[in-house]
């Protein structure tokens, strides 16, 4: 609260400057009122995790027994543990095939590189939806379907199109840490009589290392928040975590959803802390 | 950059596998159904690929044109909504100083980062009949309520009855509203990025030579925003015609969008030719919304070169 009232207040500042334009009062309103939008409902959310009623309005004390009921609930650690691997596996190949990608487009020039390019943009461009539907209707329709197999490879599907929605911006983020690559550095350990496989591995790869890093937490983050294609390539019989969370919110609004969301909202939240760390110390490290 | 003859082996070893994957596992999914959007049903699961345009008129029968009209309109309101709002926010962005504006950024960009899926689920949360919004309302209203009873007014019944619940779910409005919650920040960034290139010198020279704080926003702030303005809009316009959670989670029975559509013609009514069309369509609407800020932003470019 006396963050919001020093955010409000001027008192005992000179007179606001022309271009000081942070200081106005209607515009620090404008933003409290953006921020608030923002994140009450989120807040409120993990907040009511936390309280002891059924109802969910009420303030009745502090519980933590809708964890307790959301960890005892099978099929939600089911849908985590399914939901975590695919994100895990996903992950591992995305960064294989993002820094190929980033690879290719910064270093060699070949014929139709634009349009190449512009391939690889496609699947970070176009509507969740269409590609929901591409890749259900293609699995559908080669026998790709892999709901029945036995565990983990029951995931397969739902994990190859995460890959392929994911490794694209994996890409972009390791093609703009190759960037700062300095070529002088590749040339004279070619020079030196290093065949392009050790260039490769003892000297591109340390370089993007920040890079791969950055992009495997992003396509962490963006292989465990997806829904639509998830909802679209996953048989009747494979549970995720979106997917069940969904079913469960269809139903009705209840704290052991709140619990089980809060959890995957701190798990993220982590993860995107630690990718603006890394990437802060990139940019430092660039700086300095 | 090398020409790839120099070094072939390295070449194909990073070129293939990612191309492969994006062929195998984007590109001919979609060329599936791109050819599809040409065919007929002619079973419960055969279809006959006719290179028919038949599905494609059938999108422009009145029914689906109006679900089409709904959903432009829908992006539309959001993206002005966004924009008004997220305009000012971007402005105290800029101006402030260096630590607040990092740690506004981040505030603003961190919603991002939370799933979709959980940030509607806490919009339903707070907005249902029984939820925070109303709850806080129905304790202003016996407040009030409280308040003329003591003042001797209880029995005129000024303020109603009872509480009646606002009904703020399953409606446009609540559409609009989950839409403006999750694309906001698609505004705020491309608004950020464009008035923080801009030269502070204009502003103050407008300032100097007399202009009000109104008519040097209309005169010189937003024209020289104009490349970034266009961008937003654009990027905020875009993934919210194509959103299919906050329509089916927030919406009403008339509030569905083209993805809602899509989706049932994949799901229940089991009409692929028909469902493919529609995904195309609206894949070219993306593409020409793309295209569009691609040449605003080329523009933007030869401004800066001027």
């Amino acid at each position: 609260m006396s963050l919001l009232g020093n955010l409000l207040s001027r008192r005992g500042k000179s007179e606001i400057g022309p271009l000081e334009y942070h200081r106005r009062l209607w515009l620090r309103v404008t933003v409290a009122l953006t921020l608030i939008f923002l994140y009450m409902p989120i807040l409120t959310l993990i907040a009511f995790s936390f309280n002891d009623s059924k109802r969910n309005v009420v303030w009745r004390g502090f519980t933590f027994k809708y964890y307790e009921k959301a960890m005892n609930n099978s099929e939600l650690i089911e849908a985590f543990v399914n939901s975590l691997t695919i994100a895990f596996v996903s992950t591992i190949v995305s960064v294989i095939l993002g820094a190929l990608t980033a690879y290719v487009l910064w270093r060699f020039r070949f014929p139709f590189r634009a349009a190449y390019e512009g391939a690889m943009a496609l699947p970070v461009v176009i509507p969740e939806i269409c590609m929901g539907v591409a890749l259900m209707v293609f699995f559908l329709r080669t026998g790709f379907n892999t709901g029945g197999w036995v565990w983990p490879f029951n995931l397969s599907a739902i994990t190859i199109a995460h890959i392929a929605f994911s490794f694209p911006f994996a890409a972009i983020v390791i093609r703009a840490r190759l960037e700062s690559f300095n070529t002088e550095l590749s040339e004279s350990a070619k020079d030196l009589g290093a065949s392009e496989y050790q260039v490769f591995k003892d000297i591109i790869v340390p370089h993007m290392k920040p890079g791969l890093i950055a992009g495997a937490l992003l396509a962490f983050t963006l292989s465990l928040d997806d829904f639509v294609i998830t909802f679209f390539t996953s048989g009747p019989n494979t549970l995720t975590f979106p997917v069940k969370i969904y079913s469960m919110v269809r139903f009705s609004v209840t704290p052991e959803v709140n619990a089980a969301s809060t959890i995957l909202i701190v798990i993220t939240v982590i993860i995107t802390a630690l990718a603006l760390r890394l990437q802060n110390r990139n940019n430092m490290l660039q700086a300095g | 950059m090398d020409n790839w003859r120099k070094s072939p082996g390295a070449f194909w070893a990073s070129f293939i596998p990612p191309t492969l994957w994006l062929l195998a596992f984007f590109l001919a999914p979609l060329s599936l159904i791109w050819a599809f959007s040409f065919g007929v049903k002619t079973g419960i699961t055969e279809i006959d690929i006719t290179w028919t345009f038949q599905q494609y008129a059938r999108a422009l029968e009145p029914l689906y044109l109006s679900i089409f009209a709904k959903s432009l309109w829908m992006a539309g309101v959001t993206t002005f909504i966004c924009l008004i709002v997220a305009f000012p926010v971007a402005i105290a962005i800029v101006f402030a100083p260096p630590k607040a504006r990092m740690w506004l950024l981040l505030l603003v960009i961190l919603p991002f980062w939370t799933n979709l899926l959980i940030r509607t689920y806490a919009l339903i949360a707070v907005l249902r009949t029984r939820g925070h919004v109303n709850f806080t309302l129905e304790w202003v209203w016996e407040n009030a309520n409280g308040f003329l009873i003591f003042i001797g007014l209880g029995n005129f019944n000024l303020i109603g009855e009872r509480f009646e619940p606002l009904a703020l779910l399953y409606n446009n409005t609540a559409v609009v509203v989950g839409l403006v919650y999750v694309a906001l920040p698609f505004m705020v960034l491309p608004l950020y990025a464009a008035l923080d290139r801009l030269d502070r010198s204009f502003i103050e020279a407008s300032l100097d030579l007399g202009a009000g704080h109104i008519r040097t926003f209309w005169s010189v702030v937003v024209p020289l925003a104009l490349p970034g303005i266009a961008s937003g809009i654009v990027i905020t316009f875009i993934p919210t015609l194509g959103s299919y959670l906050t329509p089916d989670l927030l919406g009403g029975t008339d509030s569905q969008m083209i993805a809602n559509v899509i989706e049932r013609q994949f799901k229940s009514a089991n009409d692929w030719p028909f469902g493919a069309a529609l995904s195309f369509l609206l894949m070219y609407a993306t593409f020409f919304g793309l295209a569009l800020r691609a040449l605003l932003t080329k523009r933007e470019g030869m401004g800066d070169r001027v």
